[in-house]
């Protein structure tokens, strides 16, 4: 198989008449229907709220690579690693694959023309923008100090500006219940003649076990917080033992949403990796049937175990130990899924181009995060590093170093499809080898120093050196990764930037993939297609073969 | 919505795209069944989002059944009827408008609607009355909460129904807050449901009136009516949660 | 899977009708006039004192009412079953969530009552 060439075949013009060029002005983008652009809108919104995420995250590292105050007050720290648990996790990561390239491409491997409910998806996009805003005016009006969980009773005691943090996370829970009444209605109904649930690509499959939860979970954290906001401004006493009410109702409220919530963010990300490592190791994935049900399996199973984020709660022992249980059972699926993966490249030809070596990443740092879940999961351990950094170390690389880096992947796998302009890989594969290195020089020292008694959410950590010095070099570590990592993340996007204006123009298929969105142009038509292609089994790539001119894989005749 | 309108010269073969066919459907049927699965995607996520209130419900009726038993006293099982009754007729009124608009009886359909509307205002002002009614009472669960102890006196002390906590005056008015807390936020969340759906169906009775839909667009009406039966169906329950408890 | 009791389509379509299915003006009101009469029987029950068991009852009126209602108002029963597949995992979860978080508290009620106790003179 021909390796994916870097020099430019002759430079040939972008189709005539693609998705961008169908409609000119701002409202043509306000106001689309148009799957395509509302994906292409989500995704420079996700990435705005990255780095806002990741500006939070740098003044935390900065603030902790010297153990007394060193640029924020413990005030304004608190204030900063609860917004930035909000922005990543509300703005970023639970809209960021389904809402971008989720968006993007679920019609286009469906061979239809848009999703069921264009118009709820351009609500979709309005929603994330006002609840955007929310968040941005809390940010300006002094922010919030409560963390990302707004545990009662001191959320509803806080003299911060926990309200309207709270009803811009009602917004956007809005957005996200209305991409997952879409995927799931699109999914059922607009599939092409012949395409069975079996022959559907992955990718689908994850985002229609993603919409799932978030159809049943969302709405429960929407209670959750408008109850909050409802105790804040009347005081009814819901959550507040003076008046009758119980502190610990709201963790199960919030958890109930909030762990599945880790399922919206991984799951898509687990089938970004089913399509990047098949494609790329030129083999049909193992497993389909396993992956498929796994990913459903996730997500019905992950509504069964949020009372482990409760253990030291007050919550029963009984309740503990069944929440214990089950949490073991949760983790199969995930290594059913790696299993299957790393048994698709045995054998493969494996290209590593960026997306590959972003999968390969994912699979390291998932690989380490999931396992360390199991820790936490285990109630005796759990006692132990609850609320230290250990359990920071986990979600990081769970949600960073595999959600965050399958997303990284996806964007560059999808980049030449959804702007027709290839991306210098050589640059990426370096950054992604960067992002190894960094990722585990920031996070995996707080594995260590959870263990040892770190806590969580503290701004100085003083009076922890004389038991614990090395928590000094540990920290100094973290940080110089933090910020290398954050840089590293500044050229990957800047590679991307750099490609609209100067890459080569994409052909129509230039990984060879034999999904239904590489049969079209890049970047896709308006109306993708004028008829659905035939369909044919997703992760067979016996009929592509290179052509040279185009630089990109043709279906042989 | 300016990119879909009436695609009549689409290309689409033999039958061109009616107006009310969105462009990215082929057939009325996919449309139809499609909206048809959003709409009751849609109802579970509300079932879910009441849920939360379902829960506060269940823990504190099992932790403290005494006071739900006493704050029962403070509510009227007539008004409750009434409203129970009026909306299981406004369902009845909103499923025939359906049926009517399936079978292009545009006129009756429009009426139905109204007929629906007028009973989704009786209902918000029965509630009226019952919210007015508490306040007057200094019954709302507040920061600053003042009941009217005489008031509850008359109503829950007259009661032999076996709850030692509403003997003594400031237990109860503690024990009577946590109860309204949760009867305000039910029938208040739903309230404001009804008045998300009175606005859902003045919207297709503005399109019914305008003739937008026909024998085989009727899909809005149809979804709308899911929405009203929802309501419905939680009001079915908090009847007897909320008034019948005994 | 949709019953066949519609009235025949006479303007010219590309055929498949089947899917349009009109619930007959008697059934609307027969499932009506039951649910009024299971809105009285549920407040007469409230007139007979039977201890935890009007609880059980009344939710049991109730259950039954919204099944008419699901039922036919909201045409479950000509529908697609996926419909109900849909209606009935709400209920599943809505379950779930209610049975774990009353497990739960009430697990621990006897701690509060012994401190409650403890507090005492």
């Amino acid at each position: 198989m021909a390796a994916i060439p870097d020099s430019a075949p002759a430079a040939r013009p972008a189709a005539a008449d693609n998705y961008l060029t169908h409609a000119r002005g701002l409202m043509s983008w306000i106001f689309t229907l148009d799957h395509k652009r509302i994906g292409v809108m989500f995704l420079a919104l996700i990435w705005v709220a990255m780095a806002l995420g990741v500006l939070f995250a740098l003044i935390l590292r900065a603030e902790l690579a010297d153990p007394g105050e060193t640029i924020v007050s413990k005030n304004v720290y608190n204030r900063v690693f609860t917004l930035h648990g909000a922005v990543m996790i509300f703005l970023f990561i639970i809209p960021s694959i389904p809402s971008s390239l989720g968006n993007f491409v679920l019609p286009i491997m469906l061979g239809a023309k848009d999703v069921a409910f264009p118009r709820l998806n351009l609500a979709s996009l309005h929603l994330y923008v006002f609840g955007m805003l929310f968040f941005l005016f809390t940010l300006f009006v002094g922010g919030l100090d409560t963390g990302w969980t707004f545990y009662t009773p001191y959320s509803t005691e806080t003299n911060t500006w926990v309200i309207p943090a709270v009803l811009g996370a009602f917004i956007l829970g809005f957005s996200s219940i209305f991409t997952g009444i879409n995927f799931i209605a699109t999914t059922h109904m607009m599939r092409p003649p012949g395409m069975s649930w079996f022959k559907m690509p992955l990718f689908v499959w994850s985002l229609y076990a993603t919409a799932i939860i978030q159809v049943l979970a969302t709405p429960v954290l929407a209670i959750t917080l408008l109850l909050l906001a409802v105790e804040r401004l009347v005081g009814v006493g819901i959550f507040d033992p003076d008046k009758g009410g119980d502190p610990v109702l709201f963790q199960h409220f919030f958890w109930f949403y909030s762990h599945p919530a880790v399922y919206i963010m991984i799951l898509p990300a687990m089938g970004i990796i089913s399509e990047v490592i098949s494609v790329f190791s030129r083999k049909h994935i193992f497993g389909f049937k396993f992956i498929a049900f796994s990913s459903v399996a996730i997500a019905l199973i992950g509504f069964l175990v949020w009372g482990h984020h409760m253990f030291t709660s007050g919550q029963s022992p009984l309740a503990s130990t069944i929440f214990s249980l089950l949490t073991f059972f949760v983790a199969i699926p995930s290594g059913i899924k790696v299993f299957n993966w790393l048994a698709t490249m045995y054998k493969g030809v494996v290209h590593l181009t960026t997306p590959m070596c972003f999968a390969l990443l994912f699979l390291i740092l998932f690989g380490i995060g999931g396992l360390t879940g199991l820790f936490l999961g285990a109630v005796a351990a759990n006692v132990h590093v609850h609320d230290t950094a250990f359990v920071v170390a986990h979600f990081h690389y769970v949600m960073f170093g595999s959600a965050g880096i399958a997303f990284i992947g996806g964007i560059y796998y999808w980049w030449p499809k959804i702007t027709g302009r290839m991306y210098n890989d050589l640059v990426g594969r370096i950054c992604a080898v960067v992002v190894l290195i960094a990722f585990n020089m920031t996070y995996f020292p707080l594995f260590i120093m959870g263990v040892r008694g770190m806590p969580r959410r503290y701004h100085d950590y003083e009076r922890l050196l004389e038991k614990n010095p090395e928590f000094f070099d540990l920290n100094v570590i973290a940080s110089v990764g933090g910020f290398l990592l954050a840089g590293t993340l500044l050229v990957l996007a800047a590679n991307l930037l750099f490609s609209l204006v100067r890459g080569r123009p994409a052909p129509a298929n230039p990984w060879g993939a034999a999904t239904m969105e590489w049969q079209c142009a890049s970047p896709p038509p308006h109306d993708n297609f004028a008829s659905p292609p035939p369909v044919t089994d997703p992760y067979d790539f016996g009929n592509l073969t290179y052509d040279e001119t185009t630089g990109g894989y043709v279906s042989a005749p | 919505m300016t990119e879909h309108t009436a695609c009549t010269t689409d290309g689409h073969g033999a039958n061109a795209h009616p107006a009310w066919l969105a462009h990215h459907f082929h057939s009325a049927r996919q449309q139809y069944e499609s909206g048809k699965l959003g709409i009751w995607i849609f109802l579970l996520t509300e079932v879910l989002f009441f849920s939360g209130l379902f829960c506060a419900y269940a823990v504190y009726r099992a932790n403290h059944p005494a006071v739900f038993v006493d704050g029962h006293h403070l509510l009227s099982t007539p008004l409750g009827a009434i409203n129970t009754i009026v909306l299981i007729f406004s369902s009845l009124t909103m499923a025939w408008a359906v049926r009517c608009t399936q079978v292009d009886q545009r006129k009756a359909a429009a009426v139905l609607l109204a007929v629906t509307l007028l009973c989704a205002g009786t209902f918000l002002v029965v509630k009226g009355f019952e919210y007015h009614h508490k306040w007057k009472h200094g019954l709302v669960p507040a920061h600053e909460f003042a009941p009217d102890e005489q008031y509850l006196e008359s109503r829950i002390g007259a009661h032999e129904d076996g709850s030692t906590l509403g003997r003594d005056p400031a237990q109860r008015v503690r024990n009577v807050r946590t109860f309204l807390g949760i009867y305000f936020g039910m029938t208040g969340l739903h309230a404001l449901h009804v008045v998300a759906g009175i606005i859902a169906i003045v919207w297709v009775l503005r399109r019914t009136v305008r003739g937008d839909f026909n024998r085989q667009y009727f899909g809005p009406v149809d979804f709308v009516g899911l929405y009203w039966h929802l309501v419905d169906l939680i009001w079915i329950y908090l009847f007897p949660l909320l008034y019948l408890i005994h | 899977m949709s019953d066949s009791t519609t009235t025949p389509q006479t303007e010219t379509h590309d055929g498949d009708h089947g899917w349009i299915h009109i619930v007959p003006a008697r059934v609307l009101l027969a499932v009506f006039a039951a649910l009024i009469l299971l809105t009285l029987v549920t407040v007469a029950v409230t007139w007979v004192d039977l201890g935890d068991l009007n609880l059980w009852i009344a939710m049991f009126i109730a259950t039954v009412k919204a099944s008419l209602v699901a039922l036919y108002f909201m045409h479950l029963r000509y529908d697609k079953s996926f419909c109900t597949i849909v209606f009935l995992a709400s209920l599943v979860f809505v379950f779930l969530f209610i049975g774990v978080v009353l497990l739960d508290t009430l697990q621990y009620q006897p701690d509060i009552q012994q401190w409650q106790r403890d507090q005492l003179p």
